[in-house]
């Protein structure tokens, strides 16, 4: 007899096996029996997932361990000596001394008897159909040894005809998602797909029509197809269903995948685990992968099925250079391009100093990549001129985040919202910008959790499905300190803060005077009730539900850093979770939801002009020893410019040549114009990318980009974990993006040697406490690791600040409220606040280059009402949107989602220009510009403006590429 | 002069409303003071109307009354052709054990005073003056087990509920009484609703439930606005609401309306069903008891399981204990319909041989034709042939004969009955009310319908088949549905063989 006591294999990333139902969390352990076999689980766990742990798989097919157990096909029945009948495996719970027989006569029997009816309503096309060798209704059939089907199936769900007549019951396929199919034909109605829209997705998009014989999965009653229904197409429904009734069409059409490679999505900032699969070197399908301990299995429309821009026609797989930007680009060799770029830099510093040059890291690349990119500006170029576009998202958390608690990062990971009871949502669109992450807050609120929504939108989290008590603050953009001041106005006035918590983290003192601040009458909800525009009532309900709910936990996004106030709102936050003692254990904590896949680790890597990586100032002379030792250079201990600085010095004439890795700045950053300006004065503009951007038709030259398909590395998400990115293809282009960097360094005089990413990563571990203990070897036995991760930490540290703030006390800061300097007038008197949406990406790059068109083919402006009508708006009207910067136009769509005053778009499409629009206003601490609040003014137009057509105009000169040379 | 007439649906279908219109004009017109007062029925179907007149020896009844019988009755001839004497004389009552129903057809069901006259809210006292686990534990001795089908014992329910730790208990009474031929729960409701009303407050006394729901079917219209109607009373009364009878107690009383299939009856469908959701089954574990409705301890019990808690707790556990048979405790109210002469309710305790029931209580059929075949315990149940006539009353004794008691309706069969067709039925019936969440009775049902059609067309191979799918229906579905829809099938092809032979024969 066997023991098995396997309590951690939930966690063993080696193992993919299904096992039936989910782990169960419970402490306490339970011996049984199954088939003779003795085996030890968790309490809680089911008779099947025990009998799995044993090593013997029972049938099933309702059954999968993502989901819970529902019992419906009976197949995985069993027998237990004791208790009559014949249980379902799936749905009855272990208990102590059982004794389970999961294979007896009569047991086989049922199974079969089962199969044989699952069968008579199948068509028999297995050798054709798109699941051959990948279906689990196959493979039950041939566990139980079915060989006859003795029905007629008479009625039946797959004959498209029936003697001649239509087949009432036979429903058509819908293809009209452009990622996958569902063909009702093959549905065994075992109802995982509507189970996985709900536990795991927390949609309901998808429901059981009829009963009985007709019980059909339908898209809900709203609309006939999946196109049209409210349907996000995440594919959880797809990676769930057993059939080939859902199924992705790039199966369909490509057949099943043969091999696989885990690696991490290079979209938003929740860093999904996706299991690649493919055939050769085409990519099949990405599944999310289970063992992901960001995304839990799970994933969203973006790194499930937008993947196809990696293969796009538009894709640049050559480096191209020019003289000036009026010239067609000449496609060149690697050689000559780096020749060309390394004399052009050289030749600039001889000329303008060795500051004239700089260089802009990615958060969209690896950590190693961007290390790379900040040491050559550092080590070769010779100055500190290196900053990052998470500049324009995030610089406020990091800076609020350091002063209050001492390091710039998230204090949770994401499985901490298990244990949340209120959650506060401040200034982010979860749903649409953290997809994954807002359906385990969904799971969380629909198990009650009280959820706090802050945002002059009344976003999709608020409509969730059975969930708990939801409150809605729809504060006037820019208010958000006046907002959180009133909080803790009535948390301190009313006596709710966490007295003990406070006297031990934080200097009692400190909180004594900020109490005294926040308590003064002009910080209460009734006073700033003018100016936020938010119920005085219900704003104290809602401070007295997060002070008073239990674990409250706050998650914010991009608005509450882009704003002129961004660090002040971040050091509110941080107040906040402070004075209810909501730091240091699971369920609590401050938590900013990043933009894009690496902005946490851009950060980390030493991006930002005053910081080397880690975090620690140039001027820090211990520091720079470290990196001058190991770099055998001297460096700047002087700070280097900001992109605005750049930018700004360029205009001047001082700043001649910049290297732009993976970034679109004069799309992405604030005040086009001024970043149109910046650039036009340059002389040696790289970009290098995986397309022709828009900041390309500014450069001199391109160097083609990999994808994240196409290179090892690093991604650091928004919890501070570090996941392994793998190459699961070569480079179409030739290089990794680390390796053109390689190139244009050595080019100018570095020796380096670098043979994989791993290296890099060793010398960041050798330079950087936080990292001291990471390696690649570490990683692949453990899937990710969340920093600090070093002798102090040797698993990673999935919550900080547990046993006290990394900077000693916690600090209160006080944060007066400011009004922005942009304010409304009778000129523009409406304000602007900008987001992104569910199924494109950041400016669109990458997502408008996929079938996620079809769900956002244009960004369009929501304006309420009111606001419509007095402009005599209709619709879907083209309307001109003008602020005090400038003006492009875009069709509106009218919505209460929106209040009185408050309008609202996207920016992912290049025609609309939203940026153009924005001011150059900024955060007073970090200069992240203020994308959030714009006046502007709204009104009816009939087409493009002239600096859209302007615009196009330029950028198709811009683009025009050179026949290859014969 | 008091004068009673039902008001139930099945005497009102009958013309009870029109007989107490004429009655209220007789009397008129003959300057009589007449009070007519509504009742429940008695549940002697064959004499509705049944119209009772109050003399100093009791109640005399005349029936089945016409309008035109009014003025007789007012002048009270006692020799009128449908006078039948004094009612509780009559052998169909005297031959009854009356504890649930004790009240029914006597009193004017939303007359609270009356309902106490009559034994009412005694048990609720008793049992406010118990500990709950005294209340549970009193219950579990009683015998007393689930009249809606499955026959779990009341009392261990009670005792799981009672058990668990939770902010929130729930009692949900399952009025959805959807099998064929019985009607006892509509009878109560409509006849005395305090009973049940009262019987929901002991549970929730004895659980720590604060909140009760009656899930009540939206067939029964009169009984909907009867039960409303006695909620306001009570609340009125002060026997629901935040202190029960000054207990310091809280139960709240809320009447839900059904959705109108037959598996809303099965409790974990119904609960899904009150939660706004659809009317699907779950599976157990987690049981309702633990996780019920909105996931908290809920007790789910039929009508007469919780109406028949106040007898229990006003005679005592041992007083109706000591009714009954082996583990079948108590009384059973039978429900006797089909081809027979004497239909109705008869509430006796268990251990009534069913041949008893058949013959002797329902006078056999009323076609006069020998009987075939008794269905007993609604459309899931299994068909009785004459042979197994001495099967006495009980559960175990049922189960013993490959039967089922459930909710004791009887619907009884003359020779003419075609039992293929009956088994095509009752595999109809199936395919139509199945929720359509487990495979067995989902396909199952479907394609029982085309083969015991193949059977009809001769299909010798057929045979087999169907048994073979009763097997996998049997021990393969979810619920009951599915997993008792081969009772009937099976026992239709084995007692009556020929029936299902005998189509072979006409098709060759
Ligand atoms: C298909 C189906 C229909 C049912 N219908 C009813 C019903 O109408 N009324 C009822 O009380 N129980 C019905 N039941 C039984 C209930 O599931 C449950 O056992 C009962 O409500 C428990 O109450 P009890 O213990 O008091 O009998 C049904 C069961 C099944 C499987
Ligand atoms: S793709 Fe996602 S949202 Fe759409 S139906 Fe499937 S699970 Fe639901
Ligand atoms: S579509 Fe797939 S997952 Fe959904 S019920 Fe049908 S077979 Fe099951
Ligand atoms: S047996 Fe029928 S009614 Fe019961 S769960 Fe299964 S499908 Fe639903
Ligand atoms: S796997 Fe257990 S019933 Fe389907």
């Amino acid at each position: 007899m066997k023991d098995f006591i396997i309590p951690t294999s939930m966690d063993d990333i080696t193992n993919d096996r299904d096992m039936g139902t989910p782990a169960s969390k419970s402490l306490e352990m339970v011996t049984l029996t199954i088939d003779g076999f003795e085996v030890t689980v968790p309490a809680g766990t089911s008779v099947m997932r025990a009998s799995n742990e044993a090593g013997i798989e029972v049938p099933k097919l309702c059954a999968t361990d993502s989901l819970e157990a529902f019992g419906s096909c009976r197949l995985c029945v069993v027998e237990i000596e004791g208790r009559r009948g014949t249980p379902a495996s799936c749905t009855t719970p272990v208990a102590e001394g059982m004794v389970v027989n999961t294979h007896t006569d009569k047991i086989k029997k049922i199974r079969k008897g089962v199969m044989e009816l699952y069968i008579s309503d199948h068509p028999l096309d297995c050798l054709t159909c798109a699941a051959n060798g990948d279906c689990e209704l196959q493979d039950m059939a041939g566990a139980v040894g079915l060989r006859d089907v003795r029905y007629e199936g008479t009625e039946n769900h797959f004959e498209v005809r029936q003697n001649g007549e239509v087949n009432p019951k036979y429903i058509p396929k819908d293809d009209s998602n452009p990622y996958f199919a569902y063909d009702p034909a093959k549905c065994i109605v075992c109802s995982r797909c509507v189970r996985a829209c709900e536990e795991t997705q927390g949609t309901f998009a998808l429901t059981i029509e009829g009963s009985g014989f007709n019980s059909r999965v339908s898209f809900g009653a709203k609309s006939d197809d999946a196109l049209h229904s409210d349907c996000v197409s995440c594919g959880a429904c797809v990676a769930a269903c057993p059939t080939a009734t859902l199924t992705e069409k790039s199966v369909i059409e490509l057949g099943t995948p043969e091999r696989s490679v885990i690696t991490t999505c290079a979209y938003c900032g929740v860093g999904c685990s996706f299991k690649a699969e493919l055939n050769g070197d085409e990519v099949v399908r990405m599944t999310p992968w289970k063992h992901g301990k960001a995304n839990r299995g799970h994933s969203c429309v973006k790194g499930r099925f937008a993947y196809g821009y990696a293969s796009h026609s538009d894709r640049i797989l050559s480096p191209m250079i020019r003289d000036s930007i009026d010239q067609p680009w000449r496609e060149v060799s690697y050689e000559e391009a780096i020749d060309f770029t390394s004399k052009k830099l050289r030749d600039i510093q001889a000329k303008h100093g060795q500051k004239s040059i700089g260089g802009i890291t990615s958060s969209r690349c690896t950590n190693e990549e961007t290390y790379l990119v900040q040491k050559m500006i550092r080590a070769v170029f010779g100055n500190n001129n290196t900053d990052t576009c998470a500049r324009v998202c995030h610089s406020p958390t990091g800076y609020g985040l350091k002063t209050t608690f001492g390091t710039s990062a998230g204090t949770q990971d994401f499985d901490s919202v298990e244990d949340t009871d209120v959650v506060i949502v401040i200034g982010a669109n979860p749903t649409d910008g953290h997809p994954v992450f807002a359906s385990r807050l969904r799971k969380r609120l629909r198990q009650g959790a009280e959820l706090i929504v802050i945002d002059p939108r009344r976003i999709d989290l608020l409509e969730t499905p059975h969930m708990g008590k939801g409150h809605h603050l729809p504060l006037r953009p820019g208010t958000n300190v006046a907002i959180l001041s009133a909080i803790s106005h009535v948390i301190v006035t009313e006596g709710l803060h966490d007295e003990a918590f406070i006297r031990e983290r934080c200097d009692w003192d400190e909180f004594s005077e900020y109490a005294a601040f926040i308590s003064d009458e002009r910080h209460s909800p009734e006073a700033m009730q003018l100016l936020t525009g938010v119920d005085a009532q219900a704003l104290r309900e809602a401070a007295r539900a997060f002070a008073r709910g239990g674990n409250g936990a706050i998650y914010y996004g991009l608005g509450v850093t882009e704003h002129s106030q961004g660090s002040t709102t971040v050091m509110a936050i941080a107040n906040l979770a402070m004075m209810t003692g909501n730091i240091g254990r699971r369920g609590v904590g401050v938590n900013p939801l990043r933009g894009q896949n690496n902005v946490q680790g851009a950060c980390d890597m030493g991006s930002f002009p005053h910081e080397l990586p880690g975090y620690r100032h140039v001027s820090d002379d211990a520091t720079r020893d470290i990196f001058e030792d190991l770099w055998g250079v001297t460096l700047d201990a002087e700070p280097g410019l900001r992109i605005p600085n750049m930018l700004d010095a360029a205009v001047d004439g001082t700043f001649k040549g910049i290297y732009i890795q993976g970034e679109d700045i004069l799309q992405s950053d604030p005040d086009t114009h001024h970043v149109a300006a910046g650039l036009a004065a340059m002389d040696c503009v790289i970009v290098q990318d995986l397309f022709l951007n828009e900041t390309a038709n500014y450069a001199h030259v391109f160097l083609p980009g990999s994808t994240f398909l196409e290179k090892d590395g690093t991604f650091t998400n928004a919890e501070r974990r570090i996941n392994r990115v793998r190459e699961v293809m070569k480079p179409k282009n030739g290089y990794a993006d680390w390796q053109v960097t390689m190139l244009l360094a050595n080019a100018m005089g570095a020796n380096w040697t670098y043979t994989h990413p791993s290296q890099i990563m060793d010398e960041i571990a050798a330079t950087t406490p936080g990292f001291a203990n990471v390696t690649y070897e570490m990683l692949e036995e453990r899937g990710s690791v969340q920093w600090p991760c070093n002798d102090n930490a040797p698993d990673g540290t999935p919550i900080m600040h547990i046993d006290g703030f990394v900077r000693g006390k916690g600090q209160f800061i006080i944060t007066e409220y400011i009004a922005t300097d942009e304010r409304t007038g009778p000129r523009f008197p409406l304000l602007l606040t900008t987001g992104r949406i569910l199924s494109q990406y950041n400016v669109g790059a990458q997502t408008r280059r996929t079938d996620n068109v079809v769900w956002h083919d244009e960004d369009l402006l929501e304006i309420h009402p009111q606001d419509a009508e007095n402009r005599g708006i209709k619709d879907g009207d083209f309307v001109k949107l003008a602020s005090r910067q400038g003006e492009t136009s875009l069709r509106a769509t009218i919505t209460d989602r929106v209040s009185p005053g408050v309008v609202y778009t996207t920016f992912h499409h290049p025609d609309t220009q939203a940026n153009v629009i924005t001011t150059d206003f900024s955060d007073w601490a970090t200069n992240c510009p203020e994308y959030k609040v714009t006046a502007v003014q709204v009104s009816q137009s009939n087409g493009p403006t002239d600096w859209q057509k302007d615009y196009n105009e330029q950028a198709a000169q811009s683009r025009r590429i050179l026949p290859a040379a014969e | 002069m008091k004068i009673y007439v039902p008001l139930d649906s099945a005497a009102k279908a009958l013309g009870a409303d029109n007989v107490a219109d004429a009655l209220a004009t007789a009397a008129k017109e003959a300057g009589k003071d007449v009070e007519i007062i509504r009742t429940g029925t008695r549940g002697m179907l064959w004499l509705e109307p049944l119209v009772e007149v109050e003399t100093d020896a009791g109640r005399t009844g005349f029936g089945p009354c016409l309008p035109s019988d009014a003025a007789a009755i007012i002048e009270g001839a006692a020799n009128h052709p449908k006078a039948l004497g004094l009612v509780d004389d009559l052998p169909w009552m005297k031959r009854q054990t009356r504890l649930t129903f004790q009240r029914v057809g006597v009193i004017d069901p939303l007359d609270l005073a009356d309902y106490e006259a009559h034994g009412g809210l005694t048990g609720l006292r008793n049992a406010i003056a118990m500990s709950p686990a005294d209340v549970v534990q009193h219950v579990t001795d009683s015998g007393l087990r689930g009249r809606g089908g499955a026959g779990f014992p009341t009392g261990i329910k009670w005792k799981t509920v009672h058990d668990a730790e939770a902010p929130q208990k729930y009692i949900v009474c399952n009025a959805d009484e959807g099998d064929s031929g019985t009607f006892a729960d509509r009878m109560i409701m409509e006849g005395d609703p305090f009973t049940l009303i009262e019987g929901m407050i002991i549970a929730g006394l004895a659980v720590g439930a604060t909140k009760g729901y009656i899930y009540l079917r939206s067939e029964y219209p009169d009984a909907i606005n009867i039960i409303n109607q006695a909620i306001a009373v009570a609340e009125k009364a002060g026997v629901l609401g935040d202190d029960v009878l000054g207990s310091g107690r809280a139960f709240h009383l809320e009447n839900r309306v059904g959705a109108g299939a037959y598996v809303c009856g099965e409790e974990t469908s119904l609960l899904n069903s009150l939660e706004g959701k659809r009317g699907v089954v779950r599976a157990k574990p987690p049981l309702p008891a633990l996780e019920g409705f909105l996931g908290r301890p809920t007790v789910v019990n039929n009508v007469i399981s919780l109406a028949t808690v106040p007898v229990i707790m006003e005679k005592g556990a041992q007083y109706y204990a000591d009714f009954g048979l082996g583990r079948s405790k108590g009384t059973i109210p039978l429900q006797i319909a089909g081809n027979v002469k004497f239909g109705g309710l008869f509430e006796t305790a268990f251990g009534l041989p069913l041949g008893e029931i058949v013959n002797d209580l329902a006078g056999g059929t009323r076609s006069g034709a020998p009987v075939k075949a008794v269905q007993v315990g609604g459309p899931l149940g299994a068909y009785f042939a004459p042979h197994q006539f001495d099967t006495p009353f009980g559960y175990e004794e049922f189960d013993g004969a490959g039967g089922l008691i459930g909710h004791a309706g009887l619907t009884i069969f003359d020779d003419s009955a075609d039992m293929l067709g009956m088994a095509r039925f009752a595999m109809e019936f199936c395919a139509v009310e199945s929720c359509g969440k487990c495979t067995p009775c989902r396909i199952g049902a479907v394609r029982g319908v085309e083969t015991i059609d193949r059977i009809a067309a001769g299909d010798a191979d057929a045979i087999p088949l169907l048994t073979d799918l009763c097997d996998t229906m049997k021990d393969g579905s979810l619920c009951a549905l599915g997993g008792f829809t081969p009772y009937p099938v099976m026992s239709a092809l084995t007692l009556f063989p020929d029936d299902f032979a005998a189509q072979k024969k006409a098709a060759e």
